[in-house]
């Protein structure tokens, strides 16, 4: 009986709540505000970049004073928990209980999927500007799946490839985290730089969370090769960088990194270990570019911290959504119509300086910059382009259709060309 | 809810009257729920149910042989991980899904019965949380099968149960039957065999009855509900990730078995609910929930150390007297 009990007065008291909000809420203009769930990693191991997500979101929300397209915005903050189930969970909670008009965030590669799932049932409109997973905008793409000012995991490796080819690199070792976005990143590289002639001498992967990297950099050390690639996120990049450099291998072989590897969540902890280490993305907080300047010290003057890749990623999104929601005057409850705003406006005023659109398959088209860690003039570490690839789609040089036939990157597909 | 302990002997399916007026009372205000209840609370209370019935099944163990175990979750896991891959990747069919998720997880459940029943207390909960973990780990880096860290997706749910309430009713129907089912197996000569080894393992002995033997069926048997659990959790999430058969998973199954109460059954919905609707309700206020559901238990630990309808029973039997 107390189960019922329970739920009952659950329901009950919930109710009472409703009732007491419905007059306030008519009270305002009559299309009412437009609602954004935001699902971000509050609590669990990816918290602080969570954090980040939520600070990016409101820093954008605070300048447009919550307002897009003349109508307010309700911002509804679920904590996913860094956990797939939980974020089931709270996407339900804001889709079926908040009356969300769309959700946005996750981090986590599975925390992500496992809300595009559920959205593909619903017909939300569901943005990620943080999750990588490839196949979301490739083999097994959602239609209300957007990835408004992120992207796809190997789409910056592919370019890395071609650099590295371009600085007279022939032999490459690769070390990375044991999961897909890890797979993913490699694979981009693998592909680019063996069928540009490069060879991948030996790959290695370690579970997440590994605290001592000397077996894998040992090995490293042993073999003749030009450049070492890492894919390492979180604290297994601190780690990983740290013990690089007292192995004393930062003196012999240069290192690449996946753009999250020294990304400011991990540089900014990080001393002159960090420093000259190479790596691909959209966005180089380092960059000259006045717009991102002002972006960057903006930011810190409010965070006290320079902006990270989450910060940037859903501070872009967010003004992503303003855009295409100005095109059409707002009216979010048209989905059809919103998703294919969305999917058709390009985006100028982001903290890039540049125009950016999407390609036909949901996920961004960008300027990619190489860019090298380097010194502020306060002490500080952050990215500086060193050289830029124009327009690069997350299918590189080859044809989607082609691309799309290869199996997605995994532990055993890597697109290493034989011989 | 409040059934008698020892009840007379049996006139309607193993009930006497007021059992089986109570179920029924219960079984009536539950399948009336979701016409009160709110699309997204019907989820919910999906949810208390499955994991209600992981509860219980941890509870067979528990509460009626004397050992907890902390690798539920992972045989749970195990049985969504089939149902998942059978009907997402080998295009099985929903039924048959379902009957090769919990033959799974059963299978599974043998062979950890195999090593787990040589051991009690805490051996036994280290060791049952050591096979949990080799589950975990395989579903973590088998990749090419499980999808390691990023799970498979797919659509699981049969479309005749879409929607939610539909799909509630299914799941309650399937509770009351496994409840049932469970209820009879803990009051069977059976289930008489393994509170005697949970009170006296050396007197059962002595007795001549093979402990080893009984503790291996009931092992298999309270995975096999794990199991049915598993697989309605499959068509619930359409989704699966290491996450579901993490430790994690294994304890909070424990922990809502301790909330309601050990030994009671029933008590699993109970602290399936308060469990469930706190992570619910408090996260809506507070992302520091954990620490608010962590007070709670402290609270239950004190208060009712026997559990919430353990705790009720106890005042219950009081009042009469």
């Amino acid at each position: 009986m107390d189960r019922r009990q329970f739920l009952k007065s659950t329901t009950a008291a919930l109710t009472i709540a409703g009732v007491g909000v419905a007059p306030w809420r008519s009270a305002q203009a009559q299309a009412g505000p437009i609602k954004i769930g935001l699902l971000a990693p509050l609590t669990g191991v990816v918290a602080s970049g969570g954090k980040e997500m939520v600070e990016g979101v409101q820093f954008y929300l605070d300048q447009v004073k919550s307002e897009m397209a003349g109508r307010k915005v309700e911002l509804v903050i679920e904590d996913d928990a860094s956990n797939p189930d939980t974020a089931l969970q709270k996407a339900r909670r804001l889709v079926e209980q908040g009356n969300c008009h769309m959700l946005i965030g996750n981090l986590l590669a599975n925390t992500g999927l496992a809300v595009a799932n559920y959205v593909k049932g619903t017909g939300t409109p569901y943005f990620i500007p943080i999750i990588a997973a490839d196949d979301l905008t490739q083999r097994r793409r959602i239609k209300n799946v957007i990835r408004v000012a992120g992207y796809s995991a190997s789409e910056f490796t592919h370019p890395l490839g071609d650099w590295a080819l371009k600085q007279g690199y022939k032999k490459i070792a690769t070390i990375s985290q044991d999961y897909t976005f890890g797979h993913e990143q490699c694979g981009g590289l693998a592909q680019v730089f063996t069928e540009g002639g490069g060879e991948i001498v030996q790959q290695f992967w370690h579970p997440l969370n590994t605290a001592d990297f000397s077996p894998y950099l040992g090995q490293l050390a042993d073999l003749k090769i030009d450049a070492i690639f890492a894919m390492e996120t979180g604290a297994d990049a601190t780690r990983f960088i740290q013990q690089y450099a007292s192995f004393g291998l930062k003196a012999k072989t240069p290192l690449l990194a996946a753009m999250n590897g020294t990304d400011q969540s991990v540089i900014r902890t990080l001393g002159e270990e960090c420093e000259g280490i190479i790596s691909p993305a959209h966005f180089a907080e380092g960059s000259d570019n006045p717009v991102t300047q002002k972006f960057a010290k903006e930011y810190e003057a409010k965070y006290g911290k320079i902006p990270s890749l989450y910060g940037f990623s859903m501070y872009s999104g967010v003004m992503w959504i303003d855009a295409a929601l100005k095109k059409m005057g707002g009216k979010v409850e048209d989905r059809e119509a919103f998703i294919d705003t969305v999917l058709k406006t390009e985006l100028d005023g982001s903290p890039l300086g540049k125009a950016v659109k999407l390609d036909a398959y949901g996920n961004p088209i960008y300027d990619v910059y190489i860019r090298k860690v380097a010194k502020r003039a306060d002490g500080k570490f952050w990215n500086v382009p060193v050289t830029t690839y124009p327009n690069v789609s997350q299918f590189w040089k080859y044809d989607p259709e082609t691309y799309l036939k290869q199996p997605s990157y995994s532990r055993t597909f890597q697109g290493i060309k034989k011989g | 809810m409040t059934m008698p302990r020892t009840p007379k002997p049996s006139r309607l399916a193993g009930m006497n009257g007021r059992a089986a007026l109570i179920a029924a009372t219960i079984g009536v205000a539950a399948a009336a729920l979701p016409l009160v209840l709110s699309n997204y609370q019907v989820g919910l209370a999906t949810e208390v149910l499955i994991f209600g019935i992981l509860a219980m099944s941890i509870d067979i163990l528990a509460g009626f042989a004397g050992r907890t175990s902390l690798g539920h979750g992972a045989i749970f896991g195990v049985s969504t991980y089939v149902v998942v891959y059978a009907t997402a990747h080998a295009g099985v069919p929903p039924a048959a899904a379902f009957a090769a998720g919990v033959l799974a997880a059963t299978l599974v459940a043998a062979i950890f019965g195999l090593l787990a029943v040589r051991t009690s207390g805490v051996y036994f909960l280290l060791l049952t949380l050591a096979l949990g973990m080799i589950v975990w780990g395989i579903c973590l880096r088998w990749t090419q099968v499980t999808g390691g860290e990023n799970g498979m997706r797919g659509d699981v749910r049969p479309a005749l149960l879409l929607t939610n309430t539909a799909f509630y009713w299914a799941v309650l129907a399937g509770a009351a039957v496994v409840t049932f089912a469970m209820w009879r197996f803990v009051r069977s000569p059976f289930g008489l065999t393994l509170r005697g080894i949970r009170d006296s393992e050396s007197r059962m002995r002595s007795l001549g009855y093979n402990v080893p033997l009984h503790l291996f069926i009931g092992f298999t048997v309270s995975a096999f509900f794990a199991g049915v659990a598993g697989a309605m959790y499959a068509m619930f999430n359409n989704f699966v990730s290491p996450s579901t058969v993490a430790l994690a998973q294994s304890v909070e199954g424990v922990l809502m078995m301790i909330a309601g109460g050990v030994g009671t059954l029933f008590g699993a919905f109970v602290g399936a609910a308060a469990i469930i609707a706190l992570e619910n309700v408090v996260s809506a206020y507070t992302e520091r929930w954990q620490m608010v559901l962590g007070i709670t238990f402290i609270l239950i630990m004190i208060f009712a150390p026997e559990g919430i309808i353990g705790k009720l029973r106890a005042i219950l039997t009081r009042k009469v007297r």
